[in-house]
């Protein structure tokens, strides 16, 4: 389809796709073709170890099959009860992250000084410290005779044992301190942006706290609070720090998707089962993106 | 990036260092779970200070120079094993492998490791080491009549107590339960003298092969039952005997509480178990040999402060009633074996035989025994130095049995594990664990080779 426009670019065609070809074959390289490999090992019973390592087989839809066996996938450590823990897990860590973010922000909203200065570095460092070191850190905040329990016992509260007693709750709090941050960020940048001349037409009107929020702010930042749900959610879903915290345990209960599908591929080296679930994660994961995209659409079409 | 995942990386570049092209005339590595002060540190000053020299001398004798390396891995077996899988499925790592006996079915059946006389070739039978070493012990770190690596030993497994603490409880030392029912008395019997939770039996998948070994099946085993039906050649799903060692855990852990069940649910546990035992918290372990000559050894991290030999005893793990046990023994332990196997993707065969021929030398085996008395591979190697380490040998070999050595064991291993979880963590009753158990099964190895109750 010729166009005068494409007599004048300093490019031909063939020189631009040259050029792109590196970046292609990188695409293709690391992205497309794992992709198609992973499908594929999915419909095979190969594993790292054993017969079927040396010769895997096709099984069809057999990984499949087993993932969705209603008999047992409910049971501890099945896929199942691992898919209900991560929905668990996802709710409420989101529920944790954009209230804490959002609060903060609206905390420190056209402020300015030391306090919030210092308590914008603590929660952003949380988000930037390495996974290792922080959970070295978790591991003896949460311990028995912990930081944690110190602080509950010093005002004479119960110090449970958080990661045998509580493990979900302990990894929704590792998840919610590690990433506030970036909900906070965002619906901070966005509340800058929000003139001053709306909220102070909203103080002659005598709007009160909770109706500032509701009638001038919100409105305002409602395609990041989009934004900030639907990447939160993406990310927690597919989120292995808190095997750092628990390795899935005690008994299981924090097997939340990325910790099921590491410990199938390999702690179990069951590569055909685990690439079964890689790939139904895979899918969950596009429904995911395809909300947020369709969403980032509509914010785009409506401003 | 995860902790672990940097720890591969790590080993892995020591790894492809210790791989390096071979420009001397020899360069060996061998790799162990073992680091200098901390896990295994007997094997690593065996290796330093008594191998890797006198082979070097050994070598230079006959005019060659030979460079030999020592990888000290500090993770899990389990990661071990990982990290060997990982190796070797692309044709690396290093030349002398710490090898599990258990593993080899998988390894073998997958195509990683070759028996010894294909790695070095038949200069491997000229060995007068073989003359000492039983038909039985040869297949240590073997499969299907192939011998793949030579066994450091084999071990047994009985439980540990502190003298100290039964004694306070008003209990008779020497200690020695003759049924179930009597090691469940005396330990209320420390529980409400001393009020802790004095008894540990390892459950769950967090110790992984500690929990099948140590807790698992030497409960099973006092009821009269394997995890395998060795006339028949299959696994044993449901069975009244299952059923009664998950009872076991079920009185010790939820009912009774003669057992805290966090040290057997949170990862770590077994280090916090043999924590629990040092401080006295913990009076009666159910362990295997490594706990007492390793472990506990003097000057040790976990020896207790007024010396092991002084409050550590053994009993030997009774059957539910005299005469119950599996083959009509009126006590039970179970044996593995550890040792070393040669990598076939090694750049010399015949040196990495030589080398690890070497290491089971009389000489060299005697040095070891100085290091850290335990049942040798080779008969003429006598356990010396520690009077107790010949008494677990003598009395608990005649009682004890091996786990099936079959690829499918590592997985069904890993769903006994899980069943004793369901049970420790109130999941599930014992029924139920048994029926998900045999459940699984099934799925491993086909409906056609397990036993069901009907």
């Amino acid at each position: 389809m010729p166009s005068t426009h494409q007599d004048s670019t300093i490019l031909t065609r063939r020189t631009g796709l040259t050029l792109l070809a590196p970046t292609f074959a990188f695409i293709g390289l690391f992205l497309l073709f794992p992709f198609v490999w992973v499908v594929a090992i999915s419909f095979t019973d190969r594993t790292l170890l054993g017969a079927a390592a040396a010769d895997p087989q096709f099984i069809g839809l057999d990984n499949f099959r087993q993932l969705f066996d209603f008999d047992s996938w409910m049971r501890s450590g099945e896929f199942g009860r691992s898919l209900v823990l991560t929905v668990y897990f996802v709710i409420a860590s989101l529920i944790g992250q954009v209230f804490l973010g959002l609060g903060i922000a609206l905390a420190f909203h056209r402020r300015k000084g030391f306090l919030r200065e210092t308590i914008f570095t603590l929660v952003t460092l949380a988000w930037i410290l390495p996974e290792a070191a922080i959970a070295f850190t978790w591991t003896s905040f949460l311990d028995p005779n912990g930081t944690l329990n110190t602080a509950l016992g010093a005002v004479g509260l119960t110090r449970p044992d958080w990661l045998l007693d509580a493990p979900m709750a302990s990894i929704v709090m590792f998840n919610v301190w590690r990433g506030t941050a970036f909900s906070m960020l965002l619906f901070s940048a966005a509340l800058g942006n929000v003139r001053p001349s709306y909220l102070e037409t909203a103080d002659v009107l005598g709007a009160n706290a909770w109706q500032r929020f509701r009638d001038v702010l919100l409105p305002m930042i409602k395609a990041q609070l989009a934004t900030a749900l639907i990447l939160v959610t993406l990310w927690t879903f597919n989120v292995f720090t808190p095997f750092l915290l628990t390795q899935g345990g005690p008994a299981f209960q924090t097997d939340i998707m990325a910790i099921h599908t590491y410990r199938i591929a390999f702690r179990y080296f069951e590569f055909g089962q685990g690439s079964a679930i890689a790939v139904i994660v895979m899918l969950i994961n596009f429904v995911l993106a395809g909300v947020y995209l369709f969403a980032l659409k509509r914010g785009e079409g409506a401003r | 990036m995860n902790a672990r995942m940097a720890k591969w990386f790590g080993a892995l570049a020591v790894l492809s260092f210790a791989a390096a092209p071979v420009f001397a005339q020899g360069s060996l590595s061998v790799i162990c779970r073992c680091v200098e002060g901390g896990v295994n540190a007997e094997m690593v000053q065996w290796l330093k200070d008594d191998v890797f020299p006198a082979f070097e001398a050994h070598k230079a004798e006959q005019g060659e120079t030979v460079t030999l390396e020592l990888v000290e891995f500090g993770g899990s077996d389990e990661a071990l094993q990982q990290q060997y899988a990982l190796d070797l499925s692309v044709g690396t790592g290093p030349d002398v492998l710490a090898f599990d006996g258990f593993w080899t079915p998988d390894f073998v059946e997958a195509g990683y490791i070759q028996p010894l006389d294909q790695v070095a070739g038949d200069v491997v039978w000229a060995w007068d080491g073989w003359d000492h070493i039983s038909e039985g012990l040869r297949e240590l770190i073997g499969f299907q009549g192939e011998v793949y690596g030579l066994g450091t030993g084999t071990d047994v497994r009985m439980i540990f107590y502190r003298k100290d603490l039964l004694e306070e409880a008003g209990l008779e030392v020497p200690w020695q339960p003759e049924s179930w029912e009597e090691l469940l008395a005396d330990a209320r019997q420390v529980r409400d003298a001393l009020d802790i939770a004095p008894l540990q039996l390892n459950a769950g998948t967090a110790m992984g092969e500690a929990t099948t070994m140590q807790g698992w099946f030497m409960a099973l085993l006092g009821t009269g039952v394997h995890m395998y039906d060795f006339d028949e050649g299959v696994w044993i799903g449901e069975h009244p005997g299952i059923l009664q060692a998950l009872e076991l855990y079920d009185t010790v852990y939820n009912e009774e509480g003669l057992g805290d069940e966090r040290m057997q649910l949170v990862s770590q546990g077994r280090d916090q178990s043999f924590g629990s035992f040092r401080d006295g918290e913990t009076a009666m372990l159910v362990e295997g040999d490594w706990f007492w000559r390793s472990v506990m050894a003097p000057g040790s991290e976990w020896e207790p402060a007024a010396g092991r030999d002084e409050v550590v005893g053994w009993a030997k793990m009774p059957a539910v009633e005299p005469g119950a046990g599996y083959a009509g023994h009126d006590f039970v332990s179970i044996s593995g074996g550890t040792g070393f196997a040669l990598n076939p993707n090694t750049a010399d065969g015949e040196l990495a035989w030589e080398l690890l021929s070497f290491m089971f030398s009389y000489d060299m085996q005697m040095a070891y025994q100085e290091i850290q008395p335990r049942i040798r591979i080779r008969d003429d190697v006598p356990v010396t130095g520690d009077p107790e380490m010949s008494r677990m040998a003598e009395e608990l070999l005649a009682v004890s049995t091996v786990r099936p050595q079959l690829p499918a064991y590592a997985r069904i291993s890993e769903a006994a594990q899980r069943m004793t979880e369901r049970v420790v963590s109130g999941e599930m009753s014992p029924q139920e664990a048994m029926e998900a158990y045999a459940d699984t099964l099934e799925s491993i190895v086909g409906a056609d080779n397990v036993v069901r109750a009907d």
